[in-house]
């Protein structure tokens, strides 16, 4: 990659530039969000007061566009771990730049992906039943159930991206802390929690870094296989499968990648920070895209291509059904947004174009939502007994919610983008060469 | 900031000066040093001769006893309440690994954030007063622990080695 030409004064100044008090479009922004997210409040409500009946959901299809959230989301989630933890253990530098936009992403898109489960459960007040504790006459969780796997998977990748995310942030806010005053000084310096960077904070902190990546790493990889299994241990056609687990990893990081440059390209421009995000950043995250895409076209042949081997009718009439049946449209869709058209990355001129890259992550966006929604309907909508068989209709109430989510998830970034460095401050100077006077009488 | 002086801090420009200075005062007999500086580097932690982090042990610790308390928890909750679900064996390893594996990655990293903040000895709520804001932004500091005596020895020192400005620290 580009080597940075810059020096340790100039990053700071650059950075800490992001920070400066926003202009009005950061309000509008913030208000459209919170609009949305009040539109989302008000159709929980009435899910609360009438209960689950608001919803479009009805036999057979149970799950729909709510978990169809949560696996996009939690997907979304993936690639800031793949970017901040793996690729800090391969000691890849581009990743400096980018990574701790990437980290927002995950906890904010986790903090997104928790809602639905809660939400989904029809009582939400007994969401505590979930966790782990002696319920009445000693009855505990059955701790043999995907949903309960979910739990814990879910609730450990919060709390670990949360944790790796404020350490990563703790050096820089002592950056901020020490180029503020009044009360954002007694802010920032709090959250800085006394940071001085002498060599013992170094020493411990660089050893608990390498330590959480090591951890996160697995851990990304446990998750959507978790989430996955909450499909894949079912009997249900469509969903009982072997591939699942990869697939649905390949997938999330797929989204999310996606997700990342959607939103690093406006941050880049409206930040000036050509100089720290480069094209060469975008364009390896094209590169990993074109990765990912290639393992998600080959799970949808490879599912394809069992369910007919098999010979089993049941697997089979789901195949067909959703190439061909009611959500054919969605399937389309999703089969050419998610492998088809990721693989223009292959053309330089392409994968160097902003306008293409931000035109072509939307729409993998798009098209991994279907997937989900794919996954989750056709095969609930179609099981083996004709007479369940059925459609599902959204209502204005999953629509809200839905809308609400990306406008709770865009109301985070939003936040983030003027109160943290979006470009860790510790990390790029890491990537300079220290300054040097040479000669003389050293 | 009354009287007692504990040591000097040199403020460093440039990063070979500072391992120079660090290799001479420890050349001279200095043991007592302390690095500020706003990135990590490996060099001065070696220039110093320090040990390994004991964080991993912490790390360690911690995920084995996530592994442990994820497999107790759901063996001895399913031991005292056998109800069978799903056909399955009581004791079903295969889905019990699942919330064991989970668990040890929690563990461990709470260990982590632990063996980081006993070890660093965070959060500190004041701030030293060898300190200066740009050790955080683009200078080095040298933080020369010394007797009132030793002073005038080890601010020429730090002086010979390069450092654009030597102060003196009081507590």
């Amino acid at each position: 990659m580009a080597e940075y030409q810059l020096n340790y004064a100039q990053v700071d100044r650059d950075l800490l530039k992001t920070m400066e008090p926003p202009g009005r479009i950061w309000y509008i922004l913030l208000a459209i969000a919170m609009a949305f997210v009040a539109l989302m409040g008000f159709a929980l409500a009435n899910q609360f007061r009438y209960g689950m009946g608001v919803w479009g959901l009805t036999h057979p299809t149970m799950w729909a566009i709510d978990i169809t959230n949560f696996v996009f989301w939690v997907g979304i989630a993936h690639s800031g771990t793949l970017i901040s933890a793996v690729l800090f253990l391969f000691r890849v530098r581009w990743r400096a730049s980018i990574y701790r936009t990437a980290e927002a992403v995950t906890v904010f898109a986790l903090m997104t992906a928790g809602l639905f489960p809660i939400i989904h459960l029809g009582r939400p007040w007994y969401f505590y039943w979930l966790l782990p504790y002696q319920q009445v006459g000693g009855l505990w969780p059955n701790f043999r159930s995907p949903l309960i796997w979910d739990v814990f998977a879910v609730l450990t990748y919060m709390l670990v991206s949360m944790v790796f995310f404020f350490t990563g942030l703790v050096p820089d806010l002592a950056v901020v802390r020490d180029q503020s005053k009044g009360w954002r000084r007694r802010i920032y310096g709090f959250l800085a929690q006394g940071w001085q960077g002498t060599d013992r904070q170094w020493r411990h902190y660089t050893s608990a870094y390498l330590f959480l990546a090591a951890l996160a790493t697995p851990l990304v990889i446990s998750v959507h296989s978790v989430v996955s299994w909450d499909f894949a241990m079912s009997v249900v056609p469509g969903w009982h499968s072997t591939i699942f687990a990869p697939y649905f990893v390949a997938g999330a990081i797929h989204s999310g990648l996606a997700m990342v440059i959607t939103l690093l390209i406006p941050l880049r421009r409206i930040f000036r920070l050509d100089a720290y995000i480069t094209q060469s950043h975008l364009e390896n995250l094209a590169k990993l895209i074109v990765l990912t895409g290639l393992i998600v076209g080959y799970s949808y042949l490879t599912e394809f291509f069992i369910a007919w081997y098999s010979s089993n009718q049941f697997e089979w009439e789901v195949f067909r059904y959703r190439a061909v049946g009611d959500y054919a449209w969605i399937f389309w869709i999703m089969v050419v947004c998610n492998t088809l058209i990721p693989l223009l990355f292959f053309v330089k001129k392409i994968r160097t174009s902003t306008p293409w890259l931000v035109g072509i992550s939307v729409l993998i966006n798009v098209g991994m939502w279907f997937e989900r929604f794919n996954i989750i309907v056709t095969s609930l909508a179609r099981d083996y007994d004709p007479y369940t068989w059925g459609i599902y209709k959204p209502t204005w109430v999953d629509l809200s919610i839905t809308a609400g989510s990306f406008a709770w998830f865009f109301l985070w970034f939003l936040l983030f983008a003027k109160l943290l460095p979006v470009v860790s401050i510790v990390e790029v100077k890491e990537q300079l060469p220290p300054p040097v006077k040479g000669g003389g009488n050293s | 900031m009354s009287g007692q002086v504990i040591g000097a801090v040199g403020h460093f420009d440039h990063f070979d000066r500072l391992l120079k200075a660090i290799r001479v005062l420890r050349a001279s007999g200095y043991d007592n040093l302390r690095v500020a500086s706003p990135v990590p580097r490996h060099e001065f932690e070696e220039a110093l001769g320090r040990r390994e982090s004991p964080v991993r042990v912490f790390t360690l610790v911690g995920a084995i006893l996530g592994g442990t308390i994820g497999l107790g928890l759901t063996i001895n909750t399913s031991i005292g309440y056998p109800l069978i679900t799903g056909g399955k064996p009581i004791i079903s390893m295969p889905t019990f690994i699942v919330i064991a594996f989970e668990l040890t990655i929690l563990f461990g990293a709470i260990g982590t954030l632990l063996g980081l903040l006993v070890n660093a000895r965070f959060p500190r709520l004041r701030i030293g007063p060898a300190f200066d804001p740009r050790f955080c932004q683009d200078q080095f500091g040298l933080f020369v622990y010394c007797t009132q005596e030793q002073l005038e020895t080890t601010s020429n020192i730090l002086q010979t080695a390069g450092a654009v400005e030597v102060r003196h620290v009081e507590e």
